[in-house]
C-alpha cells in the first residue's frame, strides 16, 4: 500500500519541478500610469488606483480567465437550488494589516454600509438583494429578491472590496486618515508613497495563505512621459509594463526585446469592446440596410493587424467572446465592399455626407478614424472627421449630437451588467455617454434582455442571450469593431504575473521572480 | 521688365528657387491627374519601403497609403495655405500700417500699440491657441496664421509710408486737393509695392512652416493630407520607416528654401538702394 502511494507522489514532484517551484524574495518594479489620486479602491476605482490597490484589498472571490469564481476571502460558497441564497464561508485566521482579525462583521459593514454609500455600481448590484446576514464570524449569507445569476460575478476585488469596520465605522469615509495609511487584508501592505515618483508596497508576512506572496517589495513607478516609460523598460529600470502604459506604436519594438514576454490575458473581466455609435435617430442611420452596409464596408482585420499590432480580436456582435453567454449566432459581417455597395443601392442612399467623431485617445484612434473614413468612402459614403477633445467627445455623444462616433466600453463580467445598458430602450437617456447612446429601440430585444438577466439557471439565460445576440446582429444598432487587446509586457524572469481575469491588479499574490 | 529680369537672373540661387517653385506648383496642379486616387486610400501593405515597387515608388506609410500621392496632394494644401494666409495677413497689415504711417500722432500710437500687442506674444504659441479654440480646420488654420503674421507687414508699411509722405509728389497731391485716402491709395501704396512683394514671398514660406508645425502637432485639419500631417503621423515610427517622415520633410525644406531664394532675388531686383541704376523697376 505504501509503495502504491509513493509512485504518484514522486510523479507529482517531478511535474512540479519541471514547472519550477516558486521562490521567495526580490523586488519588482512596475509602471503605474497615470499617477492615481488615491489607491483606496473602495473610494477611487479608476484603472491606476486598482492596479496598486488591488494588492492591498481583497473581495470574497477572484475569477479565472473564463470568469469562473475562485476562492479569495471566501474559501468556499454554495448557491441554493432556486438561485436565491448565496452562502459564503470565509477563510480562517485572516488578519487586517494592523493585526486585528477579519470577520463576517467586516463583510457586513463593507457590503451594507461603506460601499452602499460610496459606489453606485454596488447599489445597483444590491438592488437584487433582499437581505444579508452573518450567522457566525465566518459565514455570510445573501438572499436575493429574485434569481440573478450574474450575482456570483459581482464579488470582484474592485466591485466589492472588503474594508475594515474597526477603522471606518462612525467616521467620515471620504476623509478617514486610513485612506492614506491603507489597511486591507491583501498580500501586500502599503509602505510609502512618494508623490510624482513611486508607490511602494511590501509583503504581508501574516498573509493567510502560507508562503504567499513571494515577492518582498513592489515599486509602482510614476513616469509621466510615454517615451520615457518605454526607455525605463528598455534599460531594465522597470520590468513590468501593464497594458496601456506605453504607446501602441512602441509595442512591436518592445515585445521583440531579449527576454521579454507579452500576454493579452488579464483583461477578461473588463472585456473592452470597441464599436461605432450609429445615430439610429437620423437618416440614413435609421435604415437597417445602411447599418449593415457599414458593417460590410469596415475592414476590421486591417484595423486589428495594422493599428493594434495584431492584438485583440474582430468582434462578432454585442457581447465580447470573453464574457459568459457569448455566442456566435446570427449573420456575420466580413469585409465585403461589393455587398455594402449593393445594400446602399437597394436602400437608395443619396450620398449625403456624414460626420465621424473619433475617440480623442491619441495616435491609434486618430489613425483608426482615418481608416474607417476611407473604408466608408470606398463604398460611396462620404465622411468628414470632426476634431474633438475628451470633453467635446463626452458632450457630443451624451447629447446625441453626432452621426457616427467611436467608443469602447467595459463589459464587467456579465451581459446583465455591461451589455444590455447599451441596447435596452429603458436606457435611452440624454447626458450619459455609456448607455443606449445610439437610440436603438426594439420591444423584442428589451424583453429578451430583461428576461435573460433574471432567468435561472445559467442554461436558461444562455438560451435567451443566444436569441438576443442573433437579433442584434441582424439589426446592427451599432457597428462593432474589435475586442481590444492591451498586452502586458514584462521581463520573462517574472513568473505568473497574471493569475486572474483582472490581471495585474488582482493581484501579484501568485507572482514570483526567477533567480 | 527686362531690366528687372536681368537683375533677378544675376542671382543664381533665385533662379534655382524659381525653377523649384515652378516644379512644386506644377506638382500641386497636376496632383489630381497624376494620382487620381485619394491620398488617404490604403493601396499597398503598410511600411512598403521606397524604390521597391514601381507604382508606389516612394513607399507607403503606417497604413499603406501612397506617400508620393500624399506629397503631391500635400503640395497643393501647403501652397494654398501659404498663399491664402499671406493674402489675408496683407489685407490686415497694409491698411493698419498705411494709416499709422500717414496720419501719425494719436492714430499712429493707437495702431502701433495694438500691433505690439500681437508682437509681444510668441507667434507660434498664439497660432496653437487660436487653432485649438476654433477647432482645427483648414479655415481656422489660415485665419490663425494670418492673425499672427500681419504685424511685420504693418510695421514695414508704416515705415515706408512715413518716408514717402514727405516726398514732393505727395505734397503736390495734397495741394491739388486730393483726399487723404486717395493719396494713400493712388500715390503712396503703389510705391510700397516692391518691399511688400519681397516680404510676401518670405511670408508664404513662413506660413507653410507654421501650417506644417501645426499639423505635426496634430492640430491640422483631419480631412486634409498635408506635409506636416504626414511627418507628424510618421514621426512615431521613424525607427522602422524613416521614409515616411523624410520625404515630406525634404519637400518642406525645398519649398521654403525656394521661396526664400526667390524672395532674395526679388529684393535684389526691386530694392533701389541695392541696385546700381537707381529706382526704376
Amino acid at each position: 500500500m505504501r509503495r502504491l502511494l509513493t509512485i504518484p507522489f514522486a510523479l507529482a514532484l517531478t511535474v512540479s519541478a519541471a514547472l519550477a517551484d516558486p521562490v521567495s524574495g526580490g523586488k519588482l518594479d512596475l509602471i503605474v500610469q497615470p499617477e492615481p489620486p488615491s489607491v483606496m479602491i473602495g473610494i477611487t476605482t479608476n484603472g491606476p488606483a486598482l492596479l496598486v490597490g488591488g494588492n492591498i484589498y481583497e473581495s470574497l472571490l477572484r475569477y479565472d480567465e473564463n470568469l469562473k469564481p475562485m476562492p479569495s476571502l471566501a474559501k468556499s460558497w454554495e448557491t441554493s437550488e432556486d438561485g436565491l441564497t448565496y452562502t459564503f464561508h470565509l477563510q480562517e485566521g485572516v488578519k487586517w494589516h494592523d493585526g486585528k482579525p477579519m470577520t463576517s462583521a467586516d463583510v457586513m459593514f463593507s457590503v451594507e454600509d461603506f460601499l452602499m454609500k460610496l459606489q453606485p455600481r454596488h447599489r445597483n448590484l444590491m438592488s437584487h438583494v433582499a437581505k444579508v446576514v452573518a450567522p457566525d464570524d465566518n459565514t455570510v449569507v445573501f438572499t436575493l429578491k429574485e434569481p440573478f445569476e450574474a450575482f456570483i460575478r459581482g464579488f470582484a476585488f474592485y466591485t466589492m472590496p472588503i474594508v475594515p469596520k474597526h477603522i471606518y465605522e462612525g467616521t467620515d469615509y471620504q476623509t478617514n486618515p486610513a485612506n492614506e495609511k491603507l489597511i486591507g487584508t491583501g498580500p501586500y501592505k502599503f509602505a510609502e508613497w512618494k508623490r510624482g515618483s513611486y508607490i511602494k508596497l511590501v509583503k504581508n508576512e501574516d498573509y493567510y495563505l502560507p508562503g504567499k506572496p513571494y515577492i518582498d517589495e513592489l515599486y509602482y513607478h510614476v513616469i509621466p512621459d510615454g517615451a520615457s516609460r518605454a526607455v525605463a523598460y528598455e534599460t531594465g529600470q522597470v520590468s513590468v509594463l501593464p497594458g496601456g502604459s506605453v504607446e501602441n506604436f512602441d509595442i512591436p519594438r518592445l515585445s521583440k526585446l531579449a527576454n521579454t514576454c507579452t500576454t493579452e490575458k488579464g483583461w477578461e473581466y473588463f472585456a473592452p469592446l470597441s464599436w461605432l455609435w450609429l445615430n439610429n435617430r437620423k437618416p440614413p442611420m435609421d435604415n437597417v440596410k445602411f447599418r449593415q452596409a457599414v458593417m460590410f464596408a469596415l475592414d476590421r482585420e486591417f484595423a486589428k493587424d495594422v493599428l493594434w499590432n495584431g492584438y485583440g480580436k474582430v468582434s462578432t456582435g454585442p457581447i465580447s467572446s470573453k464574457v459568459p453567454f457569448y455566442a456566435n449566432v446570427g449573420p456575420s459581417y466580413p469585409h465585403d465592399p461589393a455587398k455594402a455597395k449593393a445594400l446602399l443601392k437597394e436602400m437608395g442612399y443619396d450620398g449625403k455626407p456624414l460626420k465621424l467623431l473619433p475617440l480623442p485617445y491619441g495616435e491609434t484612434w486618430q489613425r483608426w478614424a482615418e481608416a474607417v473614413k476611407q473604408n466608408l468612402a470606398d463604398v460611396g459614403i462620404p465622411v468628414e472627421i470632426e476634431s474633438t477633445d475628451v470633453a467635446g467627445w463626452n458632450q457630443k455623444t451624451s447629447q446625441w449630437d453626432y452621426d457616427i462616433a467611436f467608443t469602447y466600453l467595459y463589459q464587467n463580467g456579465d451581459p446583465a451588467i455591461g451589455v444590455d445598458r447599451n441596447y435596452k430602450s429603458s436606457q435611452i437617456a440624454k447626458g450619459n455617454p455609456f448607455n443606449n447612446v445610439e437610440g436603438y429601440s426594439n420591444p423584442e430585444v428589451d424583453k429578451l434582455f430583461t428576461e435573460a438577466a433574471v432567468a435561472f439557471p445559467a442554461a436558461k439565460r444562455q438560451e435567451l442571450y443566444d436569441k438576443v445576440q442573433a437579433k442584434l446582429r441582424e439589426d446592427v444598432p451599432v457597428a462593432w469593431l474589435l475586442e481590444l487587446g492591451f498586452p502586458t509586457i514584462y521581463n520573462c524572469n517574472v513568473e505568473n504575473p497574471i493569475s486572474t481575469a483582472s490581471g495585474l491588479p488582482n493581484s501579484l499574490r501568485d507572482a514570483w521572480i526567477k533567480k | 521688365m527686362t531690366e528687372f529680369w536681368k537683375r533677378f537672373s544675376k542671382h543664381r540661387g533665385a533662379v534655382a528657387g524659381l525653377v523649384i517653385l515652378f516644379l512644386i506648383v506644377l506638382l500641386a496642379v497636376l496632383a489630381p491627374f497624376l494620382f487620381p486616387k485619394s491620398p488617404w486610400a490604403m493601396v499597398q501593405r503598410p511600411f512598403l519601403p521606397p524604390f521597391e515597387n514601381a507604382t508606389y515608388f516612394l513607399g507607403t506609410d503606417t497604413m499603406g497609403r501612397d506617400l508620393a500621392s500624399g506629397l503631391a496632394h500635400g503640395a497643393y494644401v501647403s501652397l494654398l495655405v501659404g498663399l491664402v494666409s499671406t493674402v489675408v495677413s496683407l489685407l490686415i497689415g497694409i491698411p493698419i500700417g498705411a494709416l499709422a504711417g500717414y496720419f501719425g500722432g494719436i492714430v499712429d500710437d493707437v495702431l502701433m500699440r495694438f500691433t505690439e500687442l500681437f508682437q509681444s506674444v510668441p507667434s507660434f504659441a498664439l497660432a496653437v491657441v487660436l487653432v485649438a479654440i476654433f477647432q482645427p480646420s483648414i479655415t481656422s488654420i489660415v485665419v490663425a496664421i494670418a492673425i499672427v503674421s500681419w504685424p511685420p507687414v504693418a510695421r514695414l508699411l508704416r515705415g515706408e509710408v512715413m518716408s514717402l509722405k514727405s516726398r514732393d509728389f505727395v505734397d503736390a497731391a495734397v495741394l491739388s486737393g486730393q483726399r487723404s485716402f486717395t493719396i494713400i491709395w493712388r500715390q503712396i501704396l503703389p510705391n510700397t509695392l516692391s518691399p511688400i512683394i519681397v516680404l510676401a514671398s518670405m511670408m508664404v514660406a513662413a506660413a507653410i512652416l507654421v501650417e506644417s508645425a501645426l499639423s505635426f502637432m496634430g492640430l491640422g485639419d483631419a480631412n486634409v493630407m498635408s506635409w506636416g500631417y504626414i511627418i507628424g503621423a510618421g514621426r512615431t515610427v521613424i525607427r522602422q520607416a524613416w521614409w515616411v517622415s523624410f520625404f515630406p520633410g525634404v519637400a518642406i525644406l525645398l519649398t521654403v528654401l525656394a521661396l526664400n531664394l526667390v524672395g532674395e532675388g526679388l529684393n535684389d531686383a526691386l530694392n533701389p538702394r541695392l541696385s546700381r541704376k537707381g529706382r526704376q523697376a
